[in-house]
């Protein structure tokens, strides 16, 4: 080992005061020397609103996916949902980063993470499902990344030059996500009898979450310029998931969508029964150790 | 430590010197390249009696990052820096493109096959064209330097490498992937 390597993994291990990368251990703020001040009319409110829902979105989503961790049947897709999974944790870190600089009121990442209750968080129901086999994980993960990188190819141009940065990197990353998963469901639907039955039956339990991706929403709706309309993401998604399922030999499900409760659904805070134990688990030591630090 | 005065860092030798020290920190991750190699170094400059470091994160949740502006800071204080402040610039976003000749011979040479030239989408903010199968180009063996190589994966042990088997040799390797 060379000496420049050798620093290397000593800067690693040495006490400094800066720490390791998890929760109480002094995070470091991932916008940190980047210019956070609020574009000249925009509604800072709203932009923090905005950031806090595509920062739930890719929280709750890199959480069930680490929960796939050691299941997965080779290492290769071990390795790859980890991937995804911290990719979307580094993009729900910088979101939730945004969206306290924008509200103001002095809430870092951890304090949006570990300290808001079910009520408070805005992902969409997609988000949380529990996948209950690996066709479920690979559908929804076609259905989550070609809905997102749809956004993220609009928010890159964004009048909120962080939010565009955000964006633009994040669509590279989704761009992977996407095929990865889309490959998978061509392998599942294209493939044996029983592979293409419990894809065709994954789809059909997925589908009834599609629909709330593309509802307007109020907070879009203050943002002109800066956010963008969720209905306009609806043709891209729906021509990259024909392409995907004509290969894959699937049929496009016909179930009908999830209800909305008295008219609202996860952009509102209101979420399905699985969403309580996903953030009990996520946040349960950072409660109970409020400042604990290693 | 012998620590300098602050105005001390205005001099352009010192200017150059922080340089060469900065472009000289390994990465966490691929410890064979330095950050100048792999283009994640974006500037260095004197601001008053501080040096400032620029760079950029790969993807959005490298943990490298944090451990890269740690050594940055501590290697410039070390030679005598004081006020060392290391930014972060999001764009525009890290490619590996900006991967140096310099940093695809050591890649290489250590049996990590450099990357293709990043896809890109003349449309974007638009569109992105979705790719079915694996990998369209085989890479270059790094061992046996055979062209008959397989991936066997579109993500490895960090985030910014792919899988791939080598059909000659049979040896698997690891490519920095395209982005």
């Amino acid at each position: 080992m060379t000496e420049d390597e050798f620093a290397a993994y000593q800067s690693l291990s040495e006490e400094t005061e800066d720490h390791r990368w998890a929760f109480g251990t002094g995070f470091a703020d991932p916008l940190e020397g980047i210019d956070t001040s609020v574009p000249h009319g925009t509604d800072a409110t709203a932009l923090a609103a905005y950031c806090l829902m595509l920062g739930d979105d890719a929280l709750i989503y890199s959480h069930r996916l680490q929960q796939w961790m050691t299941r997965m049947p080779e290492l290769e897709e071990e390795t790859a949902l980890a991937n995804i999974a911290l990719d979307l944790l580094g993009q729900a870190r910088m979101l939730l980063s945004r969206a306290g600089q924008a509200e103001g009121r002095g809430r870092d990442e951890d304090r949006l993470a570990f300290f808001r209750d079910e009520h408070e968080f805005r992902s969409v129901r997609l988000a949380e499902h529990t996948d209950a086999d690996f066709a479920e994980l690979a559908g929804r993960l076609l259905v989550f990344s070609a809905w997102r990188l749809a956004l993220f190819g609009r928010l890159a141009s964004s009048a909120d030059p962080v939010l565009a940065a955000i964006a633009a990197m994040g669509a590279r990353e989704l761009t992977y996500h996407r095929d990865y998963a889309a490959q998978w469901v061509i392998r599942l639907g294209d493939g044996t009898p029983l592979s293409h039955g419990k894809m065709q039956a994954a789809l059909g339990v997925i589908w009834p979450l599609v629909d709330e991706l593309f509802q307007a929403d109020p907070v879009t709706a203050a943002l002109p310029g800066v956010a963008a309309d969720p209905a306009g993401l609806r043709a891209e998604f729906d021509a990259v998931l024909a392409t995907v399922l004509a290969a894959a030999t699937l049929e496009r499900p016909s179930s009908a969508p999830l209800a909305r409760v008295a008219g609202r659904s996860g952009r509102d805070g209101v979420h399905t029964e699985a969403f309580g134990y996903l953030l009990a688990e996520l946040q349960s030591i950072a409660r109970a150790h409020p400042d604990a630090t290693w | 430590m012998v620590t300098r005065p602050a105005a001390y860092a205005r001099t352009a030798a010192d200017l150059a010197r922080a340089r060469a020290i900065a472009a000289a920190v390994p990465d966490p991750e691929l410890p064979m390249v330095t950050v100048a190699d792999l283009g994640i170094l974006r500037d260095v400059s004197a601001e008053g009696g501080q040096m400032v470091v620029t760079i950029t994160p790969t993807y959005s949740g490298c943990p490298a990052l944090r451990e890269i502006a740690r050594d940055l800071r501590r290697r410039l204080r070390a030679a005598g820096f004081a006020e060392v402040t290391v930014r972060t610039v999001l764009a525009p976003p890290w490619s590996s493109d900006w991967i140096t000749a310099e940093g695809r011979r050591k890649l290489r040479e250590a049996g990590v096959a450099p990357p293709h030239p990043a896809p890109r989408n003349p449309g974007f903010p638009g569109p992105v064209p979705l790719t079915l199968t694996m990998s369209r180009e085989p890479a270059a063996c790094p061992r046996c330097g055979s062209g008959d190589t397989t991936q066997t994966a579109a993500f490895g042990a960090t985030a910014c490498k792919a899988l791939f088997r080598c059909e000659a040799c049979r040896e698997p390797f690891e490519q920095v992937k395209a982005i």
